[in-house]
């Protein structure tokens, strides 16, 4: 499985054609305490750059774009009730959607883990 | 009983983390105020109502038996409650109330005199139009100005504020595109510099939204927003001066871009107070503008209903302007409806609201202009530039002002957080004002900087109090460039310190809940 970030510090891991979608740790200390996450539903179909999630914390409210083309298998549940987790587990258990990638050619226009290192150290 | 028995309000220490001496919880004469409900009774009414005798209820089944749970006051203890939690406000009426983009404008009290008079007050909507002449010719009037001063061809006067007035200039823009058969047209460009109501706005219309990112100097990219340009673009929403506080100076230039591509240019006129006098948003191409009465012509915010944001248009988006509008002719002033518009106004894209808009607010907004006067007008514009540019110029070696270097600023003043010392942000240095007796700034927005602070004086804030203010914020900042700790936990002398912001966004009450009732129920 290997993992892909976005210039908008949105991740994707992708395992065979499925790919799992969050914001990194570097977006989620920006944005501060997040308070209301709305994810998309099952079924939605995202070409890349769309907007695919709102993420809302003290400060602003921001989009999600999506990283990639696909359907949206499924949507994080647990980020209804417990949206802090994006805070605490950017990178693992607060993921946002996951999806089924219709061009896996796309990803090869992502950062990978050392890219992204080096793009967030100059901001 | 005690003070806010329900326990509603968030767990936050007591200024200075000292307990109260003493037995009531309050300090002083400034009361702790209970919720409404937790003071007097269900039995106790403030009214005494005879027993209708007559009226049979035909309600049968339907009709409640439980008791509704409204609260039980005597007039005086209502009053009371009111008026404490006044007490508990602040407002532009108490001190310098610096929230920039917001506008927080003196309000003259010769407006509120006209506003009140009775035959502008006690008129109802349904009334026959010849017994309102003078109301009517009030709008009318405002109009013509409105549209003097804005160097525009029409102005529809029943939008209710800002954001509503953009969806006004939208719609506006889509009716025309329709008109000429180009509504395939799906397309808004918006700059990074534009207030964050321009893109829900144009969704909101049916727009897809694409962001034009802003230049290092603050200003929208004009380069590549003309590269964007094409037969999918319905056209631009451009904030000028812009959420930076900085004049769009290309004004003119993306303007005739985007009437060459075919398309409209909707200019969000929320800050058009900076410039009133000076220029014309006619002369700079644009079709659709709005104008909050209540920052450009000191109209109150939120005060007497809803607020009133008129909308103006060029020649091109006239025929679809919405209804209603006001019409002098020789016998009089009419009001153009759906019934009497007729071919003389087929276009329009409908109406905004069931009357006319807010008369108290046009009572007071052409009350601002006729007793300024268009050089008054012109001075308060340039007052208000000249105020936020002496606090620009006063802080820029203490905070770091991002777009310092891009030339004077329009009406607001910005800084960012980042030469704050480290874990120090714009929230500790808002916090350090309310201690030192300062309404904060806008924090946190724009969004383009980062910490924001948007420093909005507003033109009748004296040099001296100009000088106070620049004194206490250059003090909090500095501290906060130290790093002194007691600053992260400011205020110390408000009657609550910092409150869960977090949790009341996560878990809000917004309801009051019988505590008795809720204890039954677990």
């Amino acid at each position: 499985m290997s993992r892909y970030f976005t210039e908008d510090h949105e991740w994707v891991d992708v395992d065979g054609d499925i790919g799992t979608v969050g914001i990194s740790e570097y977006a989620q200390s920006q944005l501060g305490d997040i308070v209301f996450v709305d994810v998309p539903e099952e079924g939605k179909e995202l070409t890349k750059g769309d907007e695919a999630a709102v993420v809302e914390s003290v400060k602003a409210a921001s989009d999600v774009y999506s990283p990639v083309s696909g359907t949206v298998i499924e949507g994080n549940p647990a980020l209804a009730d417990t949206p802090g987790l994006v805070n605490e587990e950017p990178e693992s258990d607060g993921w946002f959607f996951k999806l089924t990638l219709s061009d896996p050619d796309e990803l090869s226009g992502l950062m990978d883990e050392i890219a992204y290192a080096a793009f967030v150290e100059k901001l | 009983m005690s003070i806010n028995a329900s326990g509603w309000r968030p767990e936050a220490p007591i200024s200075g983390g000292k307990a109260s001496p003493t037995t009531t919880g309050n300090k002083a004469l400034m009361l702790e105020e209970a919720l409404i409900f937790e003071i007097g009774d269900t039995t106790t009414t403030g009214v005494d109502l005879v027993e209708p005798v007559a009226a049979t209820s035909r309600l049968g089944d339907l009709a409640r038996t439980a008791s509704i749970g409204l609260p039980g006051l005597s007039e005086p203890e209502t009053v009371r409650h009111y008026t404490r939690l006044s007490r508990q406000n602040y407002g532009i009426d108490l001190g310098f109330f610096p929230l920039g983009s917001c506008t927080m404008k003196h309000n003259p009290r010769l407006n509120e005199k006209m506003a009140r008079l009775p035959g502008f007050a006690d008129i109802h909507p349904l009334a026959p139009v010849q017994t309102v002449q003078g109301a009517l010719e009030v709008i009318q009037q405002l109009a013509h100005w409105l549209v003097t001063l804005t160097g525009m061809d029409s102005v529809a006067m029943s939008p209710k504020a800002g954001a509503h007035g953009e969806l006004c200039g939208v719609l506006a823009i889509r009716a025309a595109l329709e008109a000429r058969g180009e509504g395939h047209r799906k397309i808004i460009l918006v700059p990074e510099s534009a207030h964050g109501t321009n893109p829900a706005t144009a969704a909101f219309a049916g727009y897809s939204v694409e962001d034009i990112p802003a230049t290092a100097d603050g200003r929208v990219d004009t380069e590549k927003l003309i590269a964007r340009l094409g037969p999918d673009v319905a056209g631009v929403m451009i904030t000028n001066p812009n959420t930076c506080g900085l004049f769009e100076r290309d004004m003119r230039v993306i303007s005739d871009a985007v009437h060459a591509a075919g398309g409209l240019v909707y200019c969000d006129g929320a800050n058009f107070n900076a410039i009133v006098g000076r220029v014309r948003p006619g002369d700079l191409g644009i079709d659709a503008m709005h104008i909050n009465l209540h920052k450009t012509f000191s109209t109150p915010h939120g005060g007497g209903g809803p607020g009133s944001g008129p909308v103006v248009f060029s020649k091109a988006l006239s025929p679809f302007a919405p209804l209603p509008f006001v019409e002098k002719t020789d016998d009089g002033f009419h009001l153009v409806e759906e019934e009497t518009a007729g071919e003389h106004h087929a276009g329009a894209f409908g109406r905004m609201v069931a009357f006319h808009g807010q008369m108290g607010m046009f009572t007071r907004a052409l009350t601002y202009i006729l007793s300024h006067g268009a050089d008054g007008l012109r001075q308060v514009s340039e007052d208000a530039v000249l105020n936020a540019n002496y606090i620009l110029r006063s802080l820029d070696t203490t905070l770091d002002a991002p777009f310092g270097g891009s030339g004077p600023c329009m009406h607001e003043a910005l800084f960012s957080d980042e030469n704050l010392a480290d874990g120090f942000s714009t929230i500790d240095v808002a916090k350090g004002l309310i201690d030192e007796g300062f309404h904060p700034m806008t924090m946190y927005f724009p969004l383009v900087v980062h910490g924001a602070m948007l420093i909005e004086p507003t033109e009748t804030e004296s040099k001296a109090a100009l000088d106070q203010f620049i004194v206490a914020l250059r003090s909090v900042a500095e501290r906060a460039k130290a790093g002194d700790v007691s600053l992260k936990s400011a205020p110390h002398f408000a009657p609550r310190s910092r409150l869960d912001e977090t949790l009341a966004a996560r878990k809000p009450i917004l309801v009051w809940k019988d505590p008795g009732l809720a204890q039954a129920a677990e």
